[in-house]
């Protein structure tokens, strides 16, 4: 009993220390972002590299989502005879939860591993020590520039996922269901409040914040191997992940 | 002048460093031997404050650096300049980039002036043209040229080397050497080299220290270093065949 309470108080214990790191890690780097130099540069350079280079996964994602619901939408619609509020199925749905979360999870994915995998061959190969040497902190030229390109990148590609979505639906719904398309269009207008963006745009913020802090945690503290970097890789996704899902729960129960 | 007094270091729940007490002269090179894992590259990373030591002082020149953190130990980095293992080149940046970043970096220095300096160490070290290429595209020895340049690059009081011929052929191993005294005798910096090119190390530094189940068991001029009558380091250097004081001091004539 008393060894099975020591393993669980050793193992809570482990997980508070490993969350308090992670907080001054984040807290730690946003700080160096305040001192000079801006590197305005880097933080272009990775905005691009997040959020330009994750477009196309992000656009063939939100297509088949917006299509999909459509299809689902419209025939579950049609069961109340609604077909008229297609449009503001579609569009809530991405709106509020789907676009923020799966542009998100996209962004983990395709930009969130490469970036474990990058900080961690860094660390790995000892270019994070390399930049120690020169007098020049890791954490204000590395880690700074992703977390905001991570603040920026993500709510431009929700905005892009809920558009190319809602236009998923039109194809679907409209052109191939038969859906009327003033309709489709005048039930987005009428049931979309501007609460609704507001909340995508805060998700969207958040999950941002958590891809890179996550992702550029994992691999700036990763093992020095490459099984460890491997490790760190899946972590970083894994983690990601269900801290998006969980924390948009606690945010949608905060936000309706 | 770089002194350590009673370094201890724990890695890993292993004792590493048990207590070394060194003292680094100024402006010569002094090579650190000792066997595979006993901590050699680990006491070089104490040097520069990239680890801390659990006991113990390290000094550089009037200031104790083992417990300096942030912008004060920056300013004692400024002084100093690494030569990594690995080389330890940024993988993203172009070889001139790479030298030049310190430049850009640390100085803000911008145009032709970078330009003038990067390439003149570029020739230095037998890089001429080859600033365009990517570090994957070099082979070992060429990748340590490029770490040395770039460690030369800012000029600095210090210069520590990691293994900077690890995995290179003998010749080339021996043009890495040739190159490192031939730019200590040229800019008169203080060098710290951990190696294992036993005997060729007692023919290019000015002294030699031997690292022995975590203490400095002996540091000498190397003709006297080879005269020990310790029988392990006897041993230990006799592997390779000790180099007559003869051709010694031809090579570091052949290489000044």
């Amino acid at each position: 009993m008393m060894r099975m309470l020591e393993r669980i108080g050793h193992g809570v214990l482990v997980h508070v220390g490993e969350m308090g790191r992670m907080l001054v890690f984040v807290v730690s780097s946003f700080a160096w972002l305040l001192r000079p130099p801006l590197r305005a540069d880097q933080i272009v350079k990775q905005v691009h590299f997040i959020g330009y280079k994750s477009t196309f996964v992000v656009v063939l994602t939100a297509g088949f989502t917006g299509m999909v619901l459509a299809l689902q939408g419209y025939y579950t619609l049609r069961k109340f005879g609604s077909e008229g509020l297609l449009g503001s199925a579609v569009a809530l749905s991405m709106i509020r939860e789907l676009g923020p979360v799966l542009a998100a999870l996209m962004v983990t994915a395709r930009a969130g591993s490469a970036m474990t995998a990058e900080i961690g061959i860094m660390r790995i190969t000892e270019q994070i020590d390399a930049l120690d040497t020169m007098a020049i902190n890791p954490l204000q030229y590395l880690i700074a520039p992703k977390l905001v390109a991570g603040l920026i990148g993500v709510p431009l590609l929700v905005a892009i996922f809920d558009v190319v979505g809602i236009y998923g639906g039109h194809l679907v719904g409209v052109e191939l269901l038969g859906v009327n398309a003033g309709s489709y269009w005048n039930s987005i207008e009428s049931s979309v409040e501007w609460k609704d963006v507001y909340g995508g745009i805060l998700k969207s913020i958040s999950f941002g914040l958590i891809v890179s802090w996550v992702c550029c945690y994992k691999g700036f503290y990763t093992r020095m191997s490459a099984e460890g970097l491997g490790t760190a890789t899946t972590e970083a996704v894994v983690l990601s992940s269900v801290l998006i899902l969980v924390w948009d729960y606690f945010l949608t129960s905060v936000l309706l | 002048m770089i002194k350590l007094v009673g370094v201890k270091k724990t890695l890993g729940g292993q004792p590493v460093l048990q207590g070394v007490d060194l003292v680094i002269p100024p402006g010569k090179l002094t090579t650190i031997i000792g066997r595979s894992g006993e901590g050699k590259s680990v006491l070089l990373k104490h040097m520069i404050g990239l680890l801390q030591p659990d006991e113990g002082e390290v000094w550089v020149d009037g200031t104790e650096i083992s417990r300096l953190k942030g912008h004060a130990l920056n300013e004692v980095r400024k002084r100093f300049a690494m030569l990594f293992q690995g080389a330890a080149l940024f993988d993203s940046l172009t070889v001139f980039e790479n030298v030049a970043f310190p430049l850009r970096e640390k100085l803000r220095m911008k145009g032709a002036s970078v330009t003038t300096r990067v390439e003149e160490k570029l020739e230095q070290v037998g890089l001429a043209g080859m600033g365009h290429k990517y570090p994957a595209e070099l082979s070992g020895g060429m990748r340590k040229r490029a770490g040395l340049a770039r460690a030369l690059v800012m000029q600095p009081e210090i210069i520590l080397f990691d293994e900077p011929t690890t995995g290179l052929d003998p010749l080339m191993a021996k043009s890495i050497h040739d190159l490192i005294t031939g730019m200590q005798r040229k800019f008169g910096f203080t060098g710290v080299m951990v190696s294992h090119e036993i005997p060729e190390i007692f023919g290019i530094s000015d002294y030699v220290a031997m690292l022995k189940r975590g203490k400095i068991a002996a540091m000498a001029e190397p003709a006297e270093f080879q005269q020990t009558s310790d029988p392990e380091i006897k041993e230990f250097i006799s592997v390779g065949g000790p180099v007559p004081p003869a051709t010694a001091s031809a090579i570091r004539q052949g290489v000044s």
